[in-house]
């Protein structure tokens, strides 16, 4: 499998020609070359590699279609083989099911590319890395790299290419037990004088992580949450609440800013950013992205993700969403408080590096809890007291993002997901740190 | 088993490598099909198939691995030479020096009674449509959705010293949800999170799935006018679709070896328990019972052997009470100097396998229903978990259930909504104060536990009876 993408392409035209009389057939691929290395106490737990392709179809005559996914091998007989009795057993699981009423795909040919290859260290070579610059701090993460690709085709000729080598090291310094400082480096192009940046400012934090650390008593306290900590709360959001279905089910968590007028600060703004991310603008119905949809603007909810299934059902136009209907791209847009300035900001209250875990505790209001992790301080008078034992939260956004939202930091940080659950994620979000004024913390 | 042929064990043995200390592989295919009813709008039916080898060297000191869905001999060759690459870039600095024991032969498949196979796929399809249509009672449920998925997982694994194990599991896992909605209010009530299991048809009957989606609607009619769950501190008795989760995140997760570790700290998280509490720790009162099980017949994570070749075996981790035993597969026992369990599971073909859940119990007591709840002069009764969290630690934990039930002077009373509760888990198990007998027993699971880095998210499975705690902090939402 020396070209992929000649080999996507070809795999794509011999599926084509086994199309009889009215049949569409559309077909998204993806795969990745992958090395990972997993570090624990700064030696290496598990090393390897992973090559994997494989293809989504939607096989269809009329409005009547079925599904599969398959696991491709890269070996041209077999794949060939494979695709052709999958395609028969579409055929026979078609005549079983009605017209399906919010069938739709892109009718219109709309091909593109996006090749984007970056360089990053070699197995040894990260390895080497880590070790040198970790010394004999309590190094513990993972190291993703490698070249990743998707495509998609259709019976009517539409080709689309993205091709992407990337990194992502995601790790933490441990001082003991749950103490520690978490730190990311993702991107296209490996800078060793970057990584030694963000471990020599772990090092800053794992020394005020040496104090004393204090457990606080529940209370709502005046909260900076890094951007990493932001993150896990517009995660939350991205959990239905963009969804066009999801809102229309009533089982949205943004549901009140639709129904009831809710709204959040006049300073959130966020949308997705296609265009700013690093994911794939196209996606399995051959619908291509804008290069952004605004979802909140000035706190007001300004748009729905929808579907192409989403679009038919409820008669409204698409924005290429995928079936989840969740940003792949978020973007907030940033404030105004100094993003180097941020704990003369907070003043006196909880420095929180990361939230951990979160969930609905009340979906109609947004309700969410979840634990601070990671370096979180307390902090008087700009400067830090003490570490702070794990805390549960309980919170609704509305007022965390509304009214008690005093201010977010002017930089908005670009953070490439680490996450690899079935192949290494392409998401991304761009987010500014948040001041909130009386977070709810109950436990 | 097409895909998991004697002639691919037979090429992987052929094609084992000479000058390195041991080598294994594991071709693991996973099919399935999907059949989803929405609104009723029956969704397009979806099959896949999935497979490939995982290759692992021992070399040196080193191990490294290597996955391929490339099955040729040469894609095979190219596999076991990249993974010895990494066995030598990591001699010296690995945190495991040996390759785990040599594995027996053997094989697993799991008991299956009425076939997926056995009713054909327009009487699948139509189960799926009838039971969906049985959620769409009243105007004020608003989405509706059933769905049943099979999935079988087929894995011959081989060493370099051996060994030859076959296993194959037939999972069925159904799902039902109802939303209703009336003003301004939305509740939901569903089934299939924690109902599945291993088998054919018979795991519906398992569960009372053909009567659950008039209950569900109704139930969930009922929530929209039910008084939100009151706050206070009292006794609580949790279903066993709530004791699922209560152990998986309380018992199962704290108990990983790998976390004990250190292992997962950059993502899953430590755990409170260490290793020097093993054999003292009081982890619950003298009522709790907790085993790792993987000789149930019919739960979700029954094997006989783990993804490194280990025997499983059942065995107590809690014995009354007591903490006696880690989650941990043979690597993890290397490291630690402890006895564990065969665990070591990959979610997938391209997955290196980690210390996870397998069947992870809690043993029947000795109190029917009635006493569970006779006792209770005021309290709640929890059904169904719609949420969860939990420290990285394992300790402070906040769940919430879809339903609830109030329990006053020995019965259950008034149906509560938005139902919450939290604690710590070093505390809350020594809280309990009643678990329900035999009769009360349900084997369940969880298909979505997402752990390691790279990520993996596997299937596992939790059995108890209903159980009774005292002394907890519950509460309602805002609305």
């Amino acid at each position: 499998m020396t070209d992929t993408r000649s080999y996507i392409d070809d795999l794509s035209t011999h599926a084509t020609s086994l199309l009889t009389g009215d049949e569409v057939l559309l077909a998204s691929f993806g795969g990745e070359t992958s090395d990972f290395v997993r570090f624990t106490g700064g030696k290496v737990r598990q090393a390897g590699s992973v090559q994997q392709l494989s293809v989504d179809l939607d096989l269809s005559a009329g409005a009547r279609h079925a599904t599969a996914s398959l696991g491709l091998s890269g070996q041209a007989d077999a794949d060939r083989a494979a695709i052709a009795t999958s395609i028969a057993s579409m055929r026979e699981q078609r005549a079983v099911v009605p017209d399906d009423p919010y069938f739709m795909y892109a009718t219109e040919v709309a091909s593109s590319e996006h090749t984007n290859t970056g360089t990053s260290p070699a197995g040894d070579d990260i390895i080497d890395t880590v070790r040198s610059e970790a010394g004999n701090d309590d190094f513990v993460g993972i190291w993703a790299a490698g070249r990743q690709f998707s495509a998609f085709a259709n019976s009517l000729g539409q080709r689309n290419w993205f091709d992407s080598t990337t990194f992502n090291l995601d790790w933490s310094l441990y001082l003991r037990a749950d103490k520690a400082t978490k730190q990311g480096y993702a991107g296209f192009d490996w800078d060793d004088s970057v990584f030694a940046t963000k471990i020599a400012a772990q090092r800053q934090q794992l020394e005020a992580l040496r104090r004393e650390p204090i457990s606080l008593t529940p209370g709502d306290y005046r909260t900076y949450l890094t951007p990493v900590a932001v993150k896990e709360l517009t995660d939350m959001l991205s959990w239905g609440g963009f969804s066009l279905r999801a809102h229309k089910s009533m089982d949205a968590p943004l549901l009140k800013m639709v129904t009831d007028g809710l709204t959040f600060s006049p300073e959130m703004t966020i949308r997705e950013n296609t265009a700013g991310g690093v994911a794939p603008n196209f996606q399995g119905q051959g619908f291509l992205r804008p290069d952004a949809v605004s979802l909140i603007t000035d706190g007001r909810f300004d748009g729905h993700l929808v579907s192409p299934r989403s679009a038919k059902e409820f008669d409204v136009a698409t924005n290429g969403a995928s079936s989840w209907e969740a940003p792949a791209s978020i973007e907030m847009a940033p404030g105004t408080i100094a993003s180097d300035g941020t704990m003369a900001a907070l003043g006196t209250g909880l420095y929180v590096g990361n939230l951990w875990y979160l969930n609905f505790s009340d979906r109609a209001n947004c309700r969410t809890t979840g634990m601070t992790r990671f370096a979180t301080f307390w902090v008087e008078d700009g400067e830090i007291v003490a570490p702070v034992n794990a805390l549960r939260f309980d919170d609704s956004a509305f007022g965390l993002f509304g009214d008690r939202l005093a201010g977010l930091t002017d930089t908005a940080e670009v953070l490439l997901d680490p996450l690899s659950y079935g192949a290494r994620s392409t998401e991304s979000a761009r987010l500014p740190g948040a001041l909130i004024n009386d977070m709810r913390f109950t436990l | 088993m097409a895909l998991v042929e004697d002639t691919l064990a037979g090429r992987m043995m052929a094609l084992m490598p000479s000058g390195v200390d041991h080598c294994s592989m594991r071709h693991m295919v996973e099919s399935s099909e999907h059949i989803t009813v929405r609104n009723g709008v029956i969704e397009p039916l979806h099959t896949s198939v999935d497979g490939g080898v995982l290759v692992t060297v021992w070399a040196g000191g080193g191990h490294g691995y290597a996955a391929t869905s490339d099955l040729s001999d040469a894609g095979l060759r190219a596999a076991i030479d990249q993974a010895t690459v990494w066995a030598h870039r990591t001699a010296g600095v690995g945190a495991v020096e040996r390759p785990p024991a040599a594995p027996l032969s053997g094989e697993f498949h799991s008991p299956v009674a009425r076939a997926w196979d056995s009713m054909s796929l327009a009487d699948r399809v139509e189960l799926v449509r009838f039971n969906e249509s049985r959620l769409q009672t009243d105007d004020r449920i608003v989405d509706t959705h059933a769905s049943l998925a099979w999935r079988r997982i087929e894995s011959v694994f081989v060493t370099s010293d051996g060994g030859i194990v076959h296993q194959s599991q037939d999972h069925l896992m159904p799902d039902l949800r109802v939303v209703a909605y009336a003003d301004g209010l939305t509740q939901v009530r569903s089934f299939g999170g924690f109902e599945l299991g291993q088998g054919g048809f018979e795991v519906l009957d398992r569960f009372g799935y053909h009567d659950a989606a008039p209950r569900l609607a109704a139930e969930a009619i009922e929530l929209l006018s039910a008084p939100n769950c009151p706050t206070e501190t009292t006794e609580l008795v949790l279903a066993p679709d709530q004791m699922a989760l209560q152990i998986h995140e309380s018992i199962g997760h704290p108990l990983e070896l790998d976390r004990i570790l250190g292992d997962e700290r950059n993502f899953a998280g430590t755990s409170f328990v260490t290793a020097d509490m093993f054999g003292t720790f009081q982890y619950g009162s003298e009522l709790l019972n907790v085993t790792f099980d993987p000789t149930v017949d019919g739960q979700l994570a029954s094997y006989e052997f783990d993804d490194e070749g280990t025997p499983a075996q059942r065995q107590h981790l809690i014995k009354d009470g007591i903490l006696v035993r880690p989650l941990g597969g043979a690597l993890s026992q290397q490291r630690a100097g402890m006895e564990g369990v065969a665990n070591s599971r990959s979610s997938a073909w391209n997955r290196a396998p980690i210390d996870r859940m397998a069947n992870l119990n809690v043993e029947p007591g000795t109190s029917t229903f009635a006493e569970l709840i006779g006792g209770i002069e005021r309290g709640v009764y929890l059904e169904t978990n719609i949420s969860w969290s939990i420290d990285d630690s394992r300790n402070k934990f906040q769940f919430s259930c879809e339903r609830g039930t109030m329990i006053e002077n020995g019965e259950l009373t008034t149906v509560v909504r938005n139902p919450s509760y939290r604690g710590i888990s070093s505390t809350f198990w020594r809280s309990l104060s009643g678990v329900g007998d035999p009769s009360t027993f349900q084997v369940m699971g969880v298909g979505n536990c997402g752990k390691g880095e790279p990520s993996q998210v596997i299937w596992v499975g939790h059995a108890s009876p209903p159980c009774r705690f005292s002394n907890v902090e519950v509460f309602g939402a805002e609305s």
